[in-house]
């Protein structure tokens, strides 16, 4: 059984496939060259649905959807957009983030657009409706806040995470705005931010935190323990368990100081709750958002955050001034975990062995903005 | 009415350059070419009825953002993707 890749990149989406031992690859031919793809995603309960969020330069955002492996595809009928006539005049610019509903609701989808908003679709993305309870709220353009807080391609509503032990319970990040929890379904939403730093905003006079406003960059639920929570922010590397509260914790003091805690991406292991890897990126000085020093390394924990080890056999010892978006890095399921990235200059790598070695697929893609892995049925 | 259809439409028109189409203002020609290739129009104009930031329309040569205008009669509806839209 082969591993996919869906590379979504600024110019279409590319599938590449893996031997039985994932140590070969083989690249199809782009679909959509010239299109913005932001994300494309294998729903892994059918393991057949493939959706992509697109963007025709020209044409605006859309969602197409392949039911063969992404040989053919066909177009959202009703694709996401905000009400029309609705008070702030919002119209979608783009679809960044697409999330397969929970596994009772085979056909439920989510999307988070730019702008901020949040669609759900229940008919497997043929047709999409804005969740109300969030796009609606009236503290939702506070949330958000001004052009000032948002992405320079505008704000991104990412990070939608359904808990695997309740549909109704539901998380989301923007960047910038923070983190956001549902417990109904979407019909209400509270911040989920204490703990996480500011450095972009002046202290409170009265000591108090911000409870909104903040930058995640991307944030992840561990899929056997929902209950920890990973989140890679503009001012740093998070850690939450749940069941001990609602108080992030900053784990990334412990990286490395020349290093530090910056980066776009964060994922887990699929099975150890305790195990996650971030790549850094520089944060510092003009923030050239590049991997620290030209030199790219993954970082490692295993032991909740504790500790952080750096993982770098195979890649650029030096003069790599690339880094990895927060969509572009994804695991498998396999045992041992392969990991993937994609590169703001259009490289692909891997590993087998969960980072002790890393090898390059691809190269002379264009940028890549997500890359998921899948094992098509 | 004729309408010329940028390439960047054209998977919607089965590959045609060129369309006809029915309406007394633009927004029902629009939604003509909308009953004929499904997906069109909010393609060019968003879910606030406003033109799309990268697509001009011209009517009978003269540029046009306004759904409500009236079609002359014998005018053509020229769709472009606009150089600003391309990167």
């Amino acid at each position: 059984m082969p591993v996919q890749l869906y590379l979504a990149t600024r110019k279409g989406i590319f599938i590449a496939t893996s031997s039985a031992d994932r140590r070969s690859w083989s690249l199809r031919d782009p679909v959509y060259l010239g299109q913005q793809c932001h994300h494309a995603v294998l729903d892994p309960r059918d393991r057949t649905t493939l959706l992509l969020a697109s963007r025709q330069w020209h044409l605006g955002p859309t969602v197409f959807r392949s039911d063969d492996n992404g040989v053919s595809w066909k177009e959202a009928a009703r694709p996401p957009q905000f009400t029309k006539g609705e008070p702030r005049g919002r119209a979608v610019d783009h679809v960044f983030w697409l999330t397969p509903g929970h596994a009772s609701e085979p056909d439920v989808w989510y999307a988070g657009t730019s702008p901020k908003g949040l669609f759900r679709s229940e008919d497997g993305g043929r047709t999409w409706d804005a969740v109300a309870g969030f796009n609606d709220h009236p503290e939702q353009h506070v949330w958000v806040g001004s052009d000032k807080d948002e992405t320079p391609d505008g704000g991104k509503l990412h990070s939608i995470l359904v808990d695997p032990r309740d549909p109704a319970h539901l998380y989301l990040s923007m960047s910038g705005g923070g983190t956001f929890e549902s417990t109904d379904r979407g019909a209400t939403w509270a911040p989920l931010n204490l703990g996480v730093d500011m450095d972009f905003a002046p202290k409170k006079e009265d000591g108090t935190e911000y409870l909104f406003g903040h930058d995640p960059h991307c944030m992840v639920q561990h899929p056997t323990s929902p209950d920890r929570l990973w989140q890679q922010n503009h001012c740093g590397i998070y850690k939450l368990d749940r069941a001990a509260g609602d108080r992030w914790e900053r784990v990334g003091r412990a990286m490395p100081k020349e290093i530090g805690d910056v980066g776009f991406p964060v994922i887990a292991h699929p099975r150890d709750p305790d195990t996650a890897w971030v790549f850094p990126m520089d944060g510092t000085g003009d923030w050239p958002r590049t991997s620290p020093g030209g030199k790219p390394s993954l970082y490692r924990t295993r032991d909740a955050g504790a500790s952080w080890e750096r993982q770098d056999t195979g890649l650029p010892d030096s003069q790599a001034w690339w880094t990895v978006k927060r969509q572009a890095m994804c695991s498998d399921l396999r045992d041992p975990v392969g990991l993937y990235f994609g590169t703001t200059s259009g490289e692909v790598w891997s590993t087998i062995d969960e980072g002790a070695s890393f090898q390059l697929l691809f190269r002379h893609l264009p940028h890549v903005f997500a890359v998921t892995a899948g094992e098509p049925a | 009415m004729k309408v010329i259809v940028p390439t960047q439409l054209r998977g919607y028109t089965g590959g045609q350059p060129e369309v006809t189409a029915a309406g007394a203002t633009l927004d029902a020609v629009l939604v003509d070419l909308d009953r004929q290739f499904p997906g069109f129009r909010f393609r060019v104009i968003d879910e606030q009825d406003r033109v799309r930031r990268h697509v001009i329309l011209f009517v009978g040569g003269e540029r046009q953002d306004d759904l409500a205008s009236a079609i002359p009669a014998g005018a053509e509806l020229q769709i472009v993707g606009a150089l600003s839209g391309g990167a």
